[in-house]
């Protein structure tokens, strides 16, 4: 028997697709009825786009038809509901969008739309991208499929989640402080956090707009470099895109990693490292080595700093992007408003969850007059110092390598009382949003069980080295192909 | 640093969330755990340092004064809580 549908690669379904094997309906029909039959349990979609699925699939067939397909042409993904779509519901997790049908677009959602992919649904996350578990979603939590009492991590939980269960073959994440990677290392796929700047913000919900960029989540790095190739470019609707061609990712892969310079980041390996995921993931770099890389020990002397310098950057921009929540223009408006102030106020405190509600608090406090010098500019010199840590280490190696998670998944409610405790999951991915760096995580061994992720991080506009490495290392391993009992 | 329970009010006036009376403390305690690990930053000495306020050294981009959007009011109204005439309603701000 051939391969099951859900197993292959994108290159092995744009094979199939464009030697007739199977129509894109076909295989859309095949991903639409795994998520009819799995996701009652798993809750990784907070809207499933049956229709419009199977007549982007008859588009797609058409265009392979007609000879004018593309390598992502007729295959099916998810978009995490952070990203706006044309007429379809965009809730960003939360009660406050519940009623939000997108008048429009996002870039990364048009641009892989005229890659002629299908839209399979829209992902479950945390509220407005801010959590590490995605038990903050209005929706309630996804489950891991690796262990359904286990959460996914956050805040790209439902992608992760669905693309390890294998009911869509590829998804969009978003990723302000670790958001891609550390669902990524949970649920065992590969996810990558490109160059801030690299990937449109046009039409992706902001959470923090000097942190947030969006990514692609496989099951492989060919995939991924797949992905990124459609998504990544220049972009005149956001101000921070920027100018520059895009490397052929695809063509890269397939580069030996003789002579890479790997950077082992020490303070990575620290004491909150769980002692067996810190094995796991010395086996994949001694794979690694045996490829040709070479390692050494680099340090990031304040990286400590960078949860504490997070915790005011992303709240304080935060504050400021949520203040367009006002019950007026668009999203929840409480019944029977008094006045102005009571329509903006009981709207915002409906509309929004707890986290959501403890992050603009905390930004306006550290915005608010009196405080923003030893708060927010404060931040933003650890800011510079953690930064510059980043550029004296690329100056000795090409790649950095560490886990990105210090954990496997816990169990679902272990931290959901504990803001801080959960604010630490992100302990080894937040340094990289500060600088603005690209990252990914890819699996490596199972501890107990459960997927966790090693981390690479390259330097600025390093996506095909990232990616290369990455995809060489999955080429003599099969942690990436292993997938969860039951699914 | 301590967090009073009226700052806590205040704060979230500022942010123009309603919070009941009887909320506010657990809400301190909270955002006080979250300032005691934010200023762990204060360990650092940061005299010299210049503010990093983006990963990217780069200017905000002009682009031609041209009209390049076109009038899509009815579709981002479609949205909106209350409309009417093509204005949003909210109530009564001047008696």
């Amino acid at each position: 028997m051939s391969k099951d549908l859900h197993e292959r690669s994108l290159r092995e379904l744009a094979a199939g697709l464009a030697a007739g094997e199977f129509s894109s309906l076909e295989l859309t029909e095949h991903f639409l009825a795994r998520i009819r039959a799995h996701d009652g349990e798993l809750n990784t979609f907070i809207t499933v786009c049956e229709e419009t699925a199977r007549d982007q699939a008859r588009a797609a067939d058409e265009r392979i038809r007609k000879g004018e397909a593309g390598p992502l042409t007729g295959i099916p993904l998810a978009h995490k509901d952070i990203f706006c779509t044309q007429g379809v519901k965009t809730s960003c997790g939360s009660f406050m969008l519940d009623n939000f049908v997108s008048p429009y677009d996002a870039t990364v959602v048009e641009k892989l739309a005229g890659a002629g992919m299908v839209m399979l649904g829209k992902t479950n996350m945390d509220e407005f991208a801010m959590g590490s578990s995605n038990e903050t979603s209005h929706y309630g939590p996804v489950r891991n499929p690796w262990d359904t009492e286990r959460v996914p991590g956050g805040s790209s939980g439902g992608s992760a989640a669905a693309v390890a269960a294998r009911l869509t073959p590829a998804a969009t994440g978003t990723d302000t402080g670790g958001s891609i990677r550390q669902p990524a290392a949970l649920c065992g796929v590969t996810g990558l956090k490109p160059t801030y700047g690299r990937v449109s913000r046009w039409g992706m919900i902001a959470f923090a707009s000097s942190l947030d960029q969006a990514g692609p989540m496989a099951r492989s790095a060919e995939d991924c470099a797949r992905l990124l190739a459609a998504m990544a470019g220049f972009d005149p609707k956001d101000s921070t895109s920027v100018e520059r061609p895009v490397d052929d990712y695809p063509g890269a892969l397939d580069r030996p990693l003789e002579g890479l310079k790997l950077g082992l980041v020490e303070e990575f390996f620290d004491e909150g490292l769980d002692a067996e995921v810190a094995a796991a993931v010395e086996t994949a770099l001694n794979e690694l080595k045996r490829l040709g890389a070479e390692v050494v020990e680099v340090s990031l002397p304040h990286s400590r700093y960078s949860v504490p310098a997070y915790y005011v950057v992303a709240p304080a921009e935060c504050s400021s992007n949520l203040a367009r929540y006002d019950g007026v223009r668009f999203g929840h408006r409480c019944e029977d408003p008094k006045d102005l102030e009571d329509l903006y106020k009981r709207s915002r405190a409906e509309g929004f969850g707890a986290e959501v509600k403890r992050r603009i608090l905390i930004g306006t406090y550290a915005l608010s007059a009196g405080y923003y010098d030893a708060y927010y500019l404060k931040a933003q010199k650890v800011r510079r110092i953690i930064a510059d840590d980043f550029r004296r280490a690329f100056e000795q190696v090409d790649l950095l390598v560490g886990p990105a998670s210090p954990e496997v998944a816990f169990e679902l409610g272990a931290k959901a009382d504990d803001p801080v405790a959960m604010y630490l999951s992100d302990i080894y991915t937040i340094a990289v949003n500060l600088a603005g760096l690209p990252a990914l995580s890819m699996p490596a061994p199972k501890v107990r069980g459960l997927p966790t992720g090693l981390q690479l991080i390259g330097d600025y506009f390093d996506e095909a080295r990232l990616l290369n490495a990455a995809h060489q290392l999955q080429k003599v391993t099969d942690w990436h192909l292993q997938r969860p009992q039951g699914y | 640093m301590t967090l009073r329970r009226d700052e806590v009010a205040k704060i979230a006036h500022l942010a123009r969330l309603a919070v009941e009376p009887e909320a506010l403390e657990p809400l301190r305690d909270e955002l006080a755990g979250i300032l005691r690990l934010v200023e762990q930053m204060d360990e650092l000495d940061t005299d010299d340092i210049l503010p990093m306020a983006h990963p990217l050294d780069m200017n905000q981009r002009l682009r031609p004064d041209e009209v390049t959007e076109e009038n899509r009011r009815e579709a981002y109204q479609a949205v909106a809580p209350l409309v009417e005439n093509g204005l949003y309603l909210v109530p009564k701000v001047i008696e």
